[in-house]
């Protein structure tokens, strides 16, 4: 048996390191260490509770309008605001842009430069996939940046700039566009699903979402055009490398539910556990703080009375990371959560034949540019310009309230209490805090400590490419992790 | 090495701390031409980024290692995310992955050996939101705690190049101001004196956010919004700051077109040392018996209240309608010409 710690651990959002127990040729045992704390908890502590739109978002610099989202949504809980419907629009569609420019970022930017690494020099699939995807030099990142940077115009016209708009409110969005902007945010929209249809699906995005099985996802593979796609080329290294068989955590998923629109979600609210639908009880989450570097907080704690207290010497612990659970129990979010909670078919067929790993992490991202680029489109369309936007929400004095919402990575919940005016308390759980989740009291580990149990670690390997592509595959944001 | 000479590439080496990455993420919607291209262009070659480089574990600490031995010459430094010191000067909040190091530590130690030294945002070069509050992390910039010379590096540092650190403020940084202030750097055309007060190039800190600001005519005549969705001036009601903070958001533009005031809500100084603790609320104006106390950079305040109060009188009413309207309710006159013949 070995130790190896692995890190720094680059191509996610934050500083990361893993901690191995190796035998056999296999991890044996992980611990994920978030090596960073900021204390975001006791910087809003004590202020106006509307400023709190101005310091959450800046916990995190990739889902920064995620934190905006749902520090927005706790404060109209509080306050009890009505939001027009323009403001709903307009919100959906700034966090959906966010959405979808991180899983794209994701995919191309932090995935798939590992599968350009020497260590597959062999692999029937490694130069074309080296030449498209290598980092830095590879063809695809330049393109996906400048794709990227177009489609971002749309943060630009509807909430002034990303990151770190302050263009979302309790009340919903500071800026009423005209007409000739929505018609610019409809264009904008076309020229980014032409980029997705030519170079990541080389198909309509509308028959992509319409695979409803593994099987027809093997008939649509075999298409020329298909197979050729960016897409298509994962799908095939996937195979070879068995990605399938790779990373799978507790199949128990978690969603709140993703884009509110009149009363009900685009995306379910819910839990999936090994293939049954279970109502979601948010009364059942808690915070465990056992494994982190925290004081005493008398076992796990519902986070609107959760508390954040550090302590570099505690003992036992090994990250900055609390350890949140769901009934007591681990859980995993993200696309994949989202998606099989939503009951899209191919995904719950992936799901139902090889649970959660690697593979269907990817795909289910991917799915997911393809479900939400359309219900952008409908959205701008539905805008209706020269109605309100916005409406002025009341100062609050004594209040209470949740925001819960699905950011990219998955389930974000901001927990406020008000009192005299002011932030009394306000705790925050990102989705990577449930994926990155260390060992609970009860020495139970987290997600991705699960997932990585058993990931081959070849001869000579010192940074095994298997633990790379099983922590990237949670696609984890560190910097929300801890706060 | 001399600036503008020798055909090596310049080499640059990105750390991350105490911040939220936000910066890094601003920085690749820079266009025309993207981040990556820039750097070809620049001839500057990345020996690490924490989101972009294949390199991992193992991988970077030997980059380092290189770099520490000389065997790679480091050009270019550029920190994004404040140091963070605490608890106790330990560095323990953050701690390298990988290593256990402090941070701290080794951001000094490689600031010791690079010829420039490039604070990213307002976290790196003043502490920025990460320093809010008690501050109980002991965040600090690389070469300022707040206004105040100092910080990690303390207040006579000198990169190799005999520069300053130099502090690309921003919550988050416009991605042309750090574009063009590596270009200069690659170029050898950036001058002692292109840097302001606070070591922040004036590209972009010779401007005011006021400058080129969509709602200058409200300003002129003092009609103001009444709430964040309106037309009006932001600065008498909801706080705006745009006439004392140094950027040129409203000239330069982002995403595509725009800026914190265009999408209506009011600039919040994210490019000044300290805005992570206003001495009020962000979306309040703090007034002394009516009048906001802060005033338009360099502006007499009895002249500033003179002409607002003359300002104020002589209001067209369209302009006093479209202030608080969400939309032009009252377009301006259209002037009948001569009838044609």
């Amino acid at each position: 048996m070995s130790r190896r710690i692995v890190g720094p651990f680059n191509r996610v959002e934050g500083d990361l390191e893993i901690r191995l127990e190796i035998e056999d040729g296999a991890v044996k045992a992980a611990w994920v260490n978030s090596p960073l704390y900021r204390g975001f908890e006791q910087i809003l502590g004590g202020r106006d509770p509307r400023d709190a739109l101005v310091y959450t978002p800046r916990i995190c610099g990739i889902c920064s309008v995620s934190q905006s989202m749902a520090a927005a949504i706790a404060l109209a809980e509080a306050g009890a605001v009505e939001v027009p419907t323009n403001g709903r629009l307009v919100r959906n569609l700034v966090l959906g842009v966010e959405n979808v420019a991180d899983h794209l970022t994701h995919f191309y930017l932090f995935f798939m430069p590992d599968f350009a690494r020497p260590i597959y020099a062999h692999e029937p699939w490694h130069g074309e996939v080296a030449a498209r995807f290598k980092a830095v030099d590879g063809a695809a990142a330049r393109e996906v940046l400048s794709a990227r940077a177009a489609f971002m115009h749309i943060m630009g016209m509807l909430a002034g700039h990303w990151p770190h708009t302050l263009g979302l409110q309790p009340g919903g969005t500071t800026h009423s566009i005209d007409g000739a902007t929505q018609a610019r945010v409809l264009a904008t929209l076309a020229g980014f699903r032409r980029f997705l249809e030519t170079r990541m699906f080389g198909d309509r995005l509308e028959e992509v979402t319409a695979l409803a099985s593994v099987r027809e996802l093997d008939a649509w593979r075999q298409r020329e055009a298909s197979a050729g796609s960016d897409f298509g080329v994962f799908l095939k290294l996937a195979d070879g490398l068995g990605l399938s068989a790779l990373g799978r955590a507790t199949d128990r998923f978690l969603s709140y539910g993703a884009y509110a629109l009149n009363g009900g979600f685009l995306f379910k609210r819910g839990v999936n556990a090994q293939g049954a639908d279970e109502a979601l009880d948010v009364t059942q989450i808690t915070e465990d703080s056992s494994s982190g570097w925290f004081a005493a907080s008398n076992g796990p704690r519902h986070p609107s009375r959760g508390v954040t207290i550090p302590d570099a010497d505690a003992k036992g612990a090994y990250t900055w990371c609390k350890a949140p659970r769901l009934d007591g129990k681990v859980v995993e979010v993200g696309a994949l959560a989202r998606q099989t909670v939503d009951g899209h078919p191919l995904i719950r067929d992936l799901v139902r034949t090889s649970g959660g790993n690697v593979a269907n992490r990817v795909i289910a991202r991917l799915i997911e540019i393809a479900r939400v680029v359309p219900a952008l489109e409908e959205w701008a369309r539905g805008i209706s310009p020269h109605e309100p936007f916005f409406v002025d929400a009341p100062a609050l004095a004594n209040a209470e309230g949740a925001g819960l919402i699905e950011a990219a990575r998955g389930s974000l919940g901001h927990w406020l209490s008000v009192k005299n005016g002011r932030i009394l308390n306000y705790q925050i759980v990102a989705p990577t805090t449930w994926n990155f989740s260390p060992r609970d009291a009860s020495g139970v580990p987290g997600a991705c400590e699960m997932a990585l149990v058993g990931a081959p670690v070849r001869e000579g390997e010192v940074d095994p490419v298997a633990v790379q592509h099983i922590v990237r595959s949670f696609d984890p944001c560190m910097v929300c992790t801890v706060h | 090495m001399a600036d503008g000479g020798g055909a090596r590439q310049r080499t640059l080496l990105w750390l991350q701390s105490g911040g939220c990455g936000g910066c890094t993420m601003s920085l690749i919607c820079a266009e025309q031409p993207d981040f990556l291209s820039t750097l070809d262009i620049a001839g500057i070659r990345l020996l690490w980024h924490p989101s972009l480089s294949a390199a991992t574990g193992v991988e970077v600490r030997t980059i380092i290692d290189e770099v520490r031995s000389g065997a790679i010459p480091l050009d270019i430094l550029c920190l994004e995310g404040s140091v963070i010191q605490g608890p106790n000067g330990s560095g323990k909040f953050h701690q390298q992955a990988g290593t256990g190091t402090p941070m701290k530590d080794i951001i000094a130690e490689l600031a010791g050996l690079a010829h420039d030294v490039l604070a990213i945002g307002t976290c790196a070069a003043f502490g920025g939101i990460t320093a809010g509050g008690a501050n109980h992390v002991e965040a600090t910039g690389l070469a300022y705690d707040g206004s105040e010379p100092g910080g990690l590096l303390g207040p006579s540092f000198r990169a190799r190049s005999g520069r300053p650190v130099i502090n690309i403020s921003g919550c988050p940084i416009h991605p042309s101001w750090v574009v063009e202030t590596l270009l200069q750097l690659a170029l050898g055309t950036l001058r002692q004196g292109d840097l302001d007060a606070l070591e922040r190039p004036r590209l972009y800190a010779d401007h005011l956010v006021h400058h080129g600001c969509s709602r200058n005519e409200y300003y002129e005549y003092k009609a103001s919004a009444e709430k964040l969705s309106n037309l009006g001036c932001l600065m008498e009601h909801l706080g705006c700051m745009a006439t004392q903070v140094h950027a040129d958001c409203n000239i330069r533009l982002w995403n595509g077109g725009s800026s914190c005031t265009r999408a209506g809500y009011p600039c919040i100084s994210c490019t000044e040392p300290g805005f992570e603790d206003p001495s009020h609320p962000f979306l309040e104006t703090p007034k002394l018996a009516g009048i906001p106390v802060g005033l338009p950079t360099d502006m007499p305040k009895a002249w500033f209240v003179a002409l607002a109060a003359l300002s104020k009188a002589a209001t067209p009413n369209r302009v006093k309608m479209n202030a608080v309207a969400d939309y032009i309710i009252t377009p301006p006159t259209v002037a009948k010409g001569r009838p044609r013949k």
